[in-house]
């Protein structure tokens, strides 16, 4: 298994290669350029050429590549034209933000979605499944940031039962360890902090969830109604085995495999929901960081962030891949 | 007869419902009976209702969706009244089930050792360890080399034969005394096909387990049972012991049947003789024979009256206006 993972991370090497070459041609030929973004409208062609070779940007662009890339080796990304602090720094502060709203976004997505992909199944063509299909209909369709405003205009405004935006309250007296603001109210036992945050995160992570929740759903309704017409859940049922045990492991089991691939997909496609979440509810993350660094043409923050969001699609769907071996032994290498 | 009879199935009726659809009777009052320790086949063409009928007596057909009428009385006890977590008591403890396809019917995500000590934890309250321990003899019993090996691999490592062999283990882990086994070879290689009716002959024997033999296959039917009932659409049309079946086949269907398999003694260019046309379902028992259209035996009377079954020879039942008659019988 150890052999497998690692296999398929150097595989991940020539991926993460390729990507950077193509993003750092593609961020160069938009229109504008950093030296425009900072001088503003007004600025004269002298002066934009004149910050281009202060930044390095009036090199050949394949001599700019080979400087990135031999310091990208050393883990260094540069500094950010925004603010000026190493992307590096940057990324690490907003990280933890965004990674705490995804994995909350992903435990109701999962935590939700199977069992009620389940249930929608086992009572097919009655009034629960019905209300579920229709539902998650509607999840889909319904486009986050609007879903966002939604939820904070009743749940916050209106009743007052969340805090409408950021991560935790100003006047909590919090210590932060690990950037993860649950996490460290219960590694401090700050137990007020850690259930404050834990507050805020309620309503950003549900309009998170929604899409992925409601394509969890269907794919688990979908596959457990293939699965229940298997010859092997009949012959389960000849054995008369108890209706747990047929639930659990010859039904549940084989049904999760469409599953789980899909579970890696949609976490792909948290990161992207992120960006917008995160503007919606004034989170701080890595979506705010992206938004500004596409303003003002911040290319060392916008490759550092976008080969960090390919290395953790690559991360996640590995984890798919051995969550695969585990449920099922017929793809396991030898 | 039936007060000596593990089972006795009387004027079984399965009709499926569906939405939009008329019903559809696949079993049209179907009886028999199964005497402990014997080998009953169940032979017909595809559609007759022989796996409709097994389904229905381990009461694995849908709740929603199929009526089951007439009784299945086991043992003293009518399993069509039980409730159905009564029924899963018995399932699998007292009736066992082999069926047709040994990949599609074994759970590819669990490995063959769990998936026959779960027979035994369920209905023998052991725990894990004693039942795979069992479990492993079963293995052996049933010819799989290496057991202990095995009980820690899964479907997909295993032969075809291997599988069934595995699929019968956990059939007779509780050592039932009915198994059914619908259709058991036909998956399977020529050559192991004879394997595994050894195999089933061999259990039968030296378990007293009764079994209820489905096929299509009537040379499946010489080498195992000791009598027969010939299903054409939904209804027994003969029954007869194995070998007045063979040597005398009274109803024109079954001496179709049996005058269909093509011989290696035939003389050379003799065409294959097929029994003629298909299976109707549109084709009601209530007005005339449902074979009637496909015999060359049949008179109008088989058009208008729906024959009934009635004794024919030394314990056998016959369906049928017309039969075949043989000329020893005549002279008899």
């Amino acid at each position: 298994m150890l052999r497998f993972v690692v296999r398929r991370l150097l595989q991940a090497v020539p991926t993460l290669l390729v990507l950077s070459i193509l993003l750092f041609a593609w961020l160069r030929s938009l229109p504008g350029g950093p030296a425009t973004a900072m001088l503003g409208d007004k600025a004269t062609p002298a002066k934009i050429a004149q910050l281009n070779q202060v930044l390095g940007l009036d090199q050949p662009i394949y001599l700019q590549y080979l400087r990135f890339l031999r310091r990208v080796l050393t883990g260094d990304f540069g500094n950010s034209l925004v603010s000026g602090d190493p992307v590096v720094e940057e990324i690490g502060r907003a990280f933890p933000a965004t990674i705490e709203l995804s994995v909350v976004a992903l435990i109701i997505a999962v935590g939700l979605g199977i069992p009620l992909g389940y249930l929608a199944a086992r009572y097919r063509g009655r009034m629960l499944d019905n209300v579920t299909v229709v539902g998650t209909l509607v999840g889909v369709a319904v486009p986050v940031f609007f879903l966002g405003y939604l939820l904070k205009y009743v749940f916050a405004n209106t009743l007052g039962w969340f805090p409408p935006s950021g991560r935790q309250a100003v006047d909590i007296d919090a210590t932060h360890v690990t950037g993860f603001f649950v996490l460290d109210g219960m590694m401090t036992g700050e137990w007020d902090a850690a259930w404050d945050a834990l507050v805020h995160l309620v309503l950003p992570g549900l309009a998170l969830a929604t899409i992925p929740l409601a394509v969890i759903v269907r794919i688990t309704r979908a596959s457990v109604l293939d699965v229940v017409n298997e010859d092997y859940v009949r012959t389960a049922n000849a054995k008369g085995l108890a209706p747990g045990t047929i639930r659990g492991r010859h039904v549940l089991r084989n049904a999760l495999l469409p599953v789980s691939t899909t579970i890696g997909l949609q976490t792909g496609l948290l990161l992207a929901g992120a960006v917008l979440t995160e503007k919606v509810f004034n989170w701080g993350g890595l979506g705010s960081l992206l938004a500004e660094g596409i303003d003002r043409k911040d290319y060392p923050r916008l490759q550092a962030l976008i080969l960090l969001a390919a290395f953790v699609y690559v991360v996640v769907n590995l984890l798919v891949d051995i969550s695969y071996a585990i449920i099922d032994p017929r793809v396991r290498v030898r | 007869m039936s007060s000596l009879a593990l089972l006795d199935v009387r004027d079984l009726t399965v009709t499926f419902h569906r939405k939009g659809a008329r019903p559809f009777t696949a079993v049209d009052g179907v009886s028999f009976d199964v005497e402990p320790g014997r080998t009953v086949g169940l032979v017909g063409e595809s559609g007759c209702g022989k796996s409709v009928t097994s389904l229905a007596i381990m009461g694995l057909l849908p709740r929603r969706g199929a009526t089951v009428g007439g009784s299945v009385t086991f043992e003293g006890t009518d399993l069509l009244t039980l409730s159905a977590s009564a029924m899963r008591e018995r399932r699998g403890r007292d009736l066992g089930m082999v069926f047709q396809d040994p990949l599609s019917s074994l759970n590819p995500v669990v490995s063959i050792g769990l998936q026959v000590s779960e027979v035994l934890e369920r209905h023998r309250g052991l725990p894990r360890k004693k039942a795979m321990v069992e479990a492993a003899d079963l293995l052996d019993k049933v010819g799989i080399p290496d057991p202990r090996r095995r009980l820690s691999e899964y479907p997909h490592q295993l032969s075809g034969g291997m599988r069934q062999r595995a699929l019968i283990a956990m059939a007779l882990a509780c050592r039932p005394r009915l198994l059914i086994a619908d259709e058991p070879t036909t998956a399977l290689d020529v050559t192991i096909q004879a394997q595994i009716l050894a195999l089933l002959a061999e259990l039968v024997r030296d378990t007293g387990t009764a079994l209820i033999l489905i096929t299509h296959d009537l040379g499946v039917v010489a080498g195992l049972c000791d009598e027969v009932n010939v299903l054409y659409a939904g209804r027994v049309v003969e029954r007869a012991e194995r070998h007045a079946l063979f040597a005398r086949p009274r109803h024109p269907y079954t001496n179709g049947l049996l005058a269909s398999i093509p011989r290696l003694d035939g003389a050379r260019g003799e065409r294959l003789r097929p029994v003629r046309g298909s299976v109707n379902d549109n084709i009601p028992w209530r007005s005339g024979c449902a074979f009637a259209p496909r015999c060359p035996n049949a008179l109008d009377v088989c058009r208008l009256v729906t024959p009934e079954m009635v004794a024919d020879g030394p314990g056998g039942l016959l369906r049928c206006h017309n039969p075949v008659v043989h000329t020893e019988e005549v002279t008899a």
